[in-house]
């Protein structure tokens, strides 16, 4: 009887730890993020992950793959951060420019009080779609995002064409831009 | 003796209640809530999100809201990850259970270990009829030892 129980409990430890090694293996296999910008320096066009969020600059929530035919410049900021402010303004523009040629620039605000994130928004007179990610679900543990701010460049199929970490401010960083922009125009 | 109980328990509800009047202590919610971005508690860090969290804090309390409204007003922003020690209700209410569990688990096995072995170590059961080849084996070496 005693031996029994001994094997029942032998068995209830093997199947936890099992359970452990199924679970950590899943997490790791079910992990999006972070393999976006290596994969796109690659040259590989990965599928960006699809999100719902709710918006900053109106009601309602925003759906990306609801874009699927336009070019989309997925800009992950907060208001809290410098170089954010700094490229704001020149996404704007972009958005601008492009708009009627197919783009869509989405601002994904992260890890951010939502009233600072719309001040901000009023500051640099951003019109593009604004949705908000305040615990960083989508931004860190779908896209892989770990520093503030990040730009996804995707094509109309919700490819990743490129990424941009940190700010796109400097020339070169804004010319790779415009030329990523007008790649995922043409597809 | 009654007027003293009365007097000690009337002096508890008071401090009791002054506590709730209280209003929130700044440092020691900075001490209960996490930076999002760096991870570590508000206390720890001076990354901008931080900073930006502790403001906030500070103009709250100086609007009269209570602790947890704090704490639920920077869930509502951050989700429940902000929180240093999870809520002791839904899913993190596992979190203070299973340790708690483990621990009485830990001492049930414990108390029968130790009640096995002291058990091997205890005295022969003097009514327990010898095993019938050992007591064989005895009578023949006190046959030996006497002969």
């Amino acid at each position: 009887m005693a031996h029994r129980g001994r094997l029942v409990a032998q068995g209830v430890a093997v199947g936890l730890v099992a359970l452990l090694f199924l679970l950590l293996v899943w997490t790791l296999v079910t992990e999006e993020g972070g393999d976006l910008a290596a994969a796109a320096a690659r040259g590989e066009r990965p599928e960006a992950p699809d999100f719902t969020l709710e918006r900053l600059d109106r009601e309602g929530e925003l759906t990306l793959s609801t874009l699927r035919g336009k070019a989309v410049v997925l800009n992950v900021w907060a208001s809290w951060c410098l170089p954010c402010k700094e490229e704001a303004p020149f996404l704007e523009q972009v958005w601008r420019e492009n708009r009627s040629r197919g783009l869509v620039v989405v601002g994904l605000d992260s890890k951010d009080f939502r009233k600072d994130a719309q001040r901000f928004a009023r500051r640099f007179d951003l019109t593009f779609p604004l949705v908000y990610d305040g615990p960083g679900d989508v931004a860190a543990d779908r896209y892989g995002v770990t520093g503030f701010p990040e730009t996804f460049v995707l094509d109309r199929e919700g490819m990743v064409l490129e990424v941009f970490v940190g700010g796109v401010n400097a020339d070169e960083d804004r010319a790779r831009l415009r030329a990523a922009v007008d790649r995922a125009l043409a597809t | 003796m009654r007027a003293l109980v009365t007097a000690f328990a009337a002096t508890c509800v008071l401090a009791a209640g002054a506590q709730a009047a209280a209003p929130p202590n700044a440092a020691d919610l900075e001490a209960e809530l996490v930076c999002p971005v760096c991870e570590t508690t508000l206390d720890q860090s001076d990354a901008p999100v931080a900073q930006r969290m502790k403001a906030f804090i500070r103009e709250r309390i100086a609007a009269g809201d209570t602790e947890q409204e704090i704490k639920d007003a920077l869930v509502a922003e951050f989700g429940s990850e902000v929180l240093a020690t999870p809520p002791k209700s839904g899913f993190g209410l596992l979190a203070w259970l299973l340790p708690l569990g483990a621990l009485v688990a830990g001492a049930i096995t414990v108390v029968l270990v130790v009640r096995r072995w002291s058990g091997r170590g205890g005295s022969a059961d003097p009514e327990r009829p010898l095993d019938p080849d050992l007591e064989r084996r005895v009578d023949e070496e006190l046959a030996r030892f006497e002969g």
